[in-house]
């Protein structure tokens, strides 16, 4: 796999930041885009935009079938039973919303338990503080060691009675840990108890394969996946969409409307009401044909290869900090340096190019957990080489210089 | 854009060794601020006395070097002043900040206008003028006594 053909797809690297080139280190936030998804985009709202499913011109029905298209390449990336089961979001969070408020509506009461880790974003937790405010749930957290792993053990002991559904990422993005979903699932299965995995970094770094997991509930994120903003997943066993209430209401999602009463769409159209990211949705599917074109394995291969090389450079400067050292890890590494707050390390690494991100990362808990206030992380993409990693690193010495630390 | 331009060695200094730093005794007058969007936490004492004067101006926060200079500074030029220059001398950083031009007090010594001109140069960094501003703006709500938090995305 030559990495500079991969990089030369990707339009922006031939832009320059501050005079330097690119050295994009800020995929976990957001991955950037190869030139077929950006060209899809262009081609679709030049020449076949048309919205779905709502006339029968020939427009329209080019662009119902290509939005389809994509819900069946999306089924085939992770492995899903069939189509029903893959509904489009604006975003993971959107997923995840969208399980937490109508789970919760049907099956959370009072004193009810929600079992989430220290790991989680966010957007793997508010929601579900959503139900502690509204319906009177508990949420405890499983803790993690000082590695960054989850302890599955004490994972186990905090799942009782009253457990009613389980939130887990698949993949920090702090830490990089890559989190033994699977077997997770299978503790969880044993006692009757679904579980929604927060899929956002994992989908572009590592297989999904739903049906192994047999997990009960997915969320990705596609502008992490080489694909466009605006379009999320949610992946979730068809039992469950047919059991649980709609979400958001309005056109599309219904089957017939009357003064007295409103019956709703089948699924997937059930949960997708409103004009959707019709010209993203489609685009998506460049994004999935990109990565299949690479391969997953070759994907992950270099990804682990970079992640490896930089753990180790990293290492080798001793005023170098890392977050975490989890048994399985992700090209997603944290750190601090000695005497430079993150803030600034972001704002004098930007000035050599290299972006990385600064702060808490929409995790606050598990910055609490680990007794700091912030931290620097440089996450990769398919993108990414290793002279990226040397550039990195001679962008924090310069931090050290410009701080006047020896 | 010259990093040294933002990391001064005032700066570097007070942002490694903050003045008044710590809970003073005897405060009346208190207002936490926050940046929820990296973190940021800053916790303003103050001590008016009967005259409205700032008598005490002392800091307890997390931050980064911008933040903590310039936090360090604000207790540094504030202190000891009256509640009309100390409010003068705040408009005149945060509109300096802004873009505008440089903080002209006459309650403000040639060394001082040093310091505070040595955070002139987060303005050519947008996404930092937040680390620079939240004290100042949490110093305010101290002052008048809003009771209420301040936070850099309300």
């Amino acid at each position: 796999m030559n990495i500079d053909n991969i990089k030369s797809q990707f339009p922006i690297f031939s832009k320059k930041i501050n005079g330097k080139s690119l050295v994009y280190l800020d995929s976990s936030n957001s991955s950037q885009k190869p030139m077929c998804v950006i060209n899809r985009l262009d081609t679709f709202y030049k020449s076949e935009f048309s919205n779905i499913g709502r006339s029968i011109h020939s427009l329209s029905v080019n662009a119902t079938n290509k939005f389809d298209e994509t819900r069946m390449s999306v089924k085939k990336f992770i492995n899903a039973g069939s189509k029903e089961e893959i509904i489009f979001t604006k975003n993971a969070t959107e997923s995840i919303n969208l399980i937490a408020s109508t789970f919760g509506q049907q099956n959370i009461k009072s004193g009810d338990e929600i079992l989430i880790t220290e790991l989680e974003h966010h957007s793997n937790y508010v929601p579900w503080h959503y139900l502690r405010e509204s319906k009177g749930a508990v949420i405890k957290f499983a803790p993690i060691n000082e590695d960054g792993d989850i302890i599955i053990s004490e994972f186990e002991k905090l799942i009782t009675p009253k457990t009613k559904i389980i939130a887990v990422t698949h993949l920090s993005n702090v830490t990089g840990t890559i989190v033994p979903v699977k077997e997770i699932i299978n503790i969880a299965h044993k006692k009757n108890i679904p579980v929604l995995v927060d899929g956002c970094q994992s989908a572009p770094h590592i297989k999904i394969d739903v049906k192994d997991l047999d997990c009960d509930f997915y969320a990705i994120s596609c502008h992490k996946v080489y694909g466009p903003t605006g379009v999320g997943i949610l992946y979730a066993k068809k039992d469950w969409l047919e059991k649980l209430p709609p979400y958001i209401g309005g056109g599309g999602m219904i089957s017939e409307v009357t003064k007295e009463k409103v019956s709703y769409a089948q699924l997937p159209e059930k949960y997708e009401a409103g004009t959707m990211p019709t010209a993203e949705v489609v685009a998506f599917n460049e994004s999935i044909k990109f990565m299949e074109s690479i391969g997953i394995e070759n994907l992950i291969n270099h990804e682990k290869k970079l992640t490896n090389y930089a753990l180790e450079k990293l290492r080798s400067i001793n005023s170098v900090q890392l977050v975490g050292n989890p048994k399985n890890k992700a090209g997603v590494i944290s750190f601090t340096i000695k005497g430079v707050h993150p803030h600034d390390i972001a704002t004098i690494l930007d000035e050599d190019g290299v972006a990385i991100r600064a702060g808490h990362h929409c995790c606050q808990i598990l910055h609490k957990k680990l007794n700091l206030p912030a931290t620097a992380r440089a996450s990769f993409g398919i993108y990414n080489t290793k002279d990226d990693i040397d550039i990195l690193c001679e962008a924090i010495e310069n931090c050290r210089k410009v701080f006047n630390l020896k | 854009m010259d990093l040294k331009e933002l990391y001064q060695d005032i700066i570097l200094e007070h942002g490694k060794s903050p003045r008044n730093f710590g809970k003073c005794k005897n405060y009346n007058h208190q207002a936490r601020g926050h940046n929820p969007l990296c973190g940021d936490q800053v916790h303003v004492y103050l001590k008016l006395d009967k005259e409205k004067k700032v008598e005490q101006l002392t800091f307890e926060g997390s931050g980064c070097a911008i933040s903590i200079a310039s936090t360090s500074i604000m207790t540094e030029l504030v202190k000891g002043k009256s509640f009309k220059a100390s409010m003068e001398i705040i408009d005149g950083f945060l509109n300096m900040i802004k873009g505008g031009s440089e903080v002209k007090s006459n309650d403000l010594t040639e060394d001082q206008k040093i310091k505070i001109m040595s955070l002139s140069g987060v303005k050519q960094y947008p996404m930092r003028i937040k680390c620079a501003t939240l004290s100042w703006h949490t110093l305010i709500s101290a002052m008048e006594n809003k009771d209420k938090d301040v936070n850099t995305e309300i």
